[in-house]
């Protein structure tokens, strides 16, 4: 049985459909990649497991039906969901985004062993560690919201767009932090990404979304292999 | 001097029922980040609950608790089943809203126990001591001592507790701090509630002075958000330090500018105001809100 199961799921904005029953699971420990063009249906994908919108079909949580509960919910039975945009706490030093991520934790000791492990994975969050968080520049935004999902200690990530509106370099360290914490925690992803190369840095398997639809999917390698994809996502 | 320094005690004091309503405003603005214009009339209608358990014969310290409690239930059910709904539209309409909710409270208070002034027993006796030729009555220190160990237990809540901190997180981002597993629905009736007891204690501190009616707070409102506005919106200190300047100034220029007196009085602490926000449009104790783009 997957961790994560999305069974059928459609979603819509008001009368706008976007999702037209999609399926998918994710095993325990791996990442899997979402690609596909603006407006395919990636971010709302994620905003449908995450509760954020009103989905039907079904998603099951470790075995748990977890269509209609709310996002704080979802957020507590182990899903964190780092958004497009960051969604960092601007008005809270990186320090406090670093413990609002571990709110739902009581093990003080290893709270302040795991903001540890933050700051060796985001070393420039060290430097900044008293800042507000709308202080820091786009990357350092990206990499605070990824660590502030760890420090929940989650069973699956769902990462929406973490290159966005970032310069190459930067994105490839956040998404080098990203494969270390997937490597080293062994937490399982869900990546959303345009950007094609980034994603399968990290995940072992994809689907490709067309108009709410999963029009491919399969190992990455055998994604990477197709000229269509190639084409499409990876420049060639 | 000695009715001077005897001006600037009352000041203080007066200060500190501002500073109350203004920590309860601020209280709601960093856990909603909504300004609650009802604030008032929700203190005064708790004081009347305080005020029927009085006359039925219950002792004060039992009646205020019953007071704040009732305050607490009553702030959070305002967040629940009123504010909510407007919560993260328009900023505009939340402001109207609650504008309506202070309208519609007083005007339950007025309903149920009339507009007629009445008596309410003071928490501290009704003696004066004298320091240095100046005399300063019991009631002043007392609400002095009742504001700033309030002030330090929200600076506490707000710094070094958990609840404080994941409040300062719903303000700054609702949907994001969801995403972290807060129960945010929860945290913003707290928000509300903890703000209503505040809005109480402003209500039972000056009811044995002004007399306790529905507009009773109405005043004290107008200064309590001057104040909040200008120690800035996200500093409980700021909001004590600056109700206490209001209440000094205000009692100052009353006394020795002429042509001010009791009736221009109200305008002297605001022009203050509009003058330090120029220069400091955050306040005097704000934080300046730095944004990278």
């Amino acid at each position: 049985m997957s961790l994560l199961e999305l069974e059928d799921v459609s979603a819509s904005y008001g009368y706008a459909p976007v999702l037209h029953g999609i399926s998918f699971g994710l095993e325990a420990n791996r990442a899997e990649g979402i690609l596909g063009a603006n407006g395919a249906g990636k971010t709302t994908t994620l905003r449908a497991i995450s509760g954020m919108v009103p989905a039907t079909g079904r998603i099951r949580f470790d075995g748990v039906d977890i269509l209609g509960k709310s996002p704080d919910r979802i957020a507590r039975m182990g899903i964190a969901h780092v958004p497009e945009g960051r969604g960092t706490l601007g008005g809270l030093s990186v320090r406090d985004n670093l413990r609002i991520g571990a709110y739902q934790r009581k093990d003080r000791k290893q709270i302040d062993e795991h903001i540890e492990f933050c700051l060796d994975l985001f070393p420039n969050l060290r430097e900044r560690i008293s800042s507000n968080a709308s202080a820091l520049s786009g990357g350092e935004q990206q990499m605070l919201a990824v660590a502030r999902a760890f420090m929940a200690q989650p069973r699956v990530i769902l990462l929406d767009e973490a290159s966005l509106g970032l310069a190459p370099s930067t994105a490839q360290r956040v998404y080098d932090a990203i494969r270390r914490l997937q490597t080293e925690t062994g937490v399982a992803m869900v990546v959303v990404e345009q950007n094609a190369s980034l994603a399968f840095s990290v995940v072992d398997h994809a689907l490709v979304l067309e108009t709410g639809r999963v029009s491919i999917e399969g190992p990455k390698e055998s994604l990477m292999g197709m000229d269509e994809v190639r084409r499409a996502y990876l420049g060639g | 001097m000695a009715y001077t320094i005897q001006l600037i005690v009352e000041g203080f004091a007066t200060g500190s029922i501002y500073g109350a309503l203004a920590l309860a405003i601020v209280l709601v603005n960093r856990s909603t980040g909504l300004i609650n214009f009802a604030q008032g009339s929700m203190g005064v209608l708790a004081t009347f609950v305080a005020f029927g358990l009085v006359q039925l014969g219950a002792p004060l310290l039992l009646a205020m608790l019953v007071a704040f409690v009732f305050a607490f239930v009553f702030g959070a059910g305002v967040e629940r089943f009123v504010v909510r709904r407007f919560e993260g539209g328009d900023p505009d309409t939340a402001v109207v809203v609650t504008i309506g909710l202070f309208v519609l409270i007083a005007g339950i208070a007025a309903l149920i126990w009339g507009y007629e002034p009445r008596q309410f027993p003071s928490l501290f006796p009704p003696q004066s001591i004298e320091i240095l030729g100046v005399f300063i009555s019991l009631r002043s220190v007392g609400t002095i001592v009742v504001l700033v160990a309030v002030m330090a237990l929200l600076q506490v809540l707000f710094r070094f507790t958990k609840l404080g901190l994941a409040m300062r997180a719903v303000a700054d981002n609702p949907q994001s701090a969801s995403l972290s597993g807060l129960p945010v629905s929860r945290l913003l009736m707290v928000g509300w509630g903890l703000a209503a007891v505040l809005g109480a204690l402003a209500g039972i501190l000056v009811a044995p002075q002004l007399f306790i009616s529905p507009t009773m707070l109405d005043f004290a409102l107008v200064y309590a958000l001057a104040a909040a506005i200008l120690g800035g919106l996200d500093s409980p200190l700021g909001a004590v330090v600056a109700a206490w300047f209001i209440g000094i100034v205000e009692n100052l220029a009353g006394a020795y500018i002429d042509f001010i007196g009791d009736d221009l009085k109200i305008a002297v602490p605001f022009i203050f105001m509009l003058v330090i926000l120029i220069a400091r449009p955050q306040g005097l104790f704000g934080r300046k809100v730095t944004v990278r783009i």
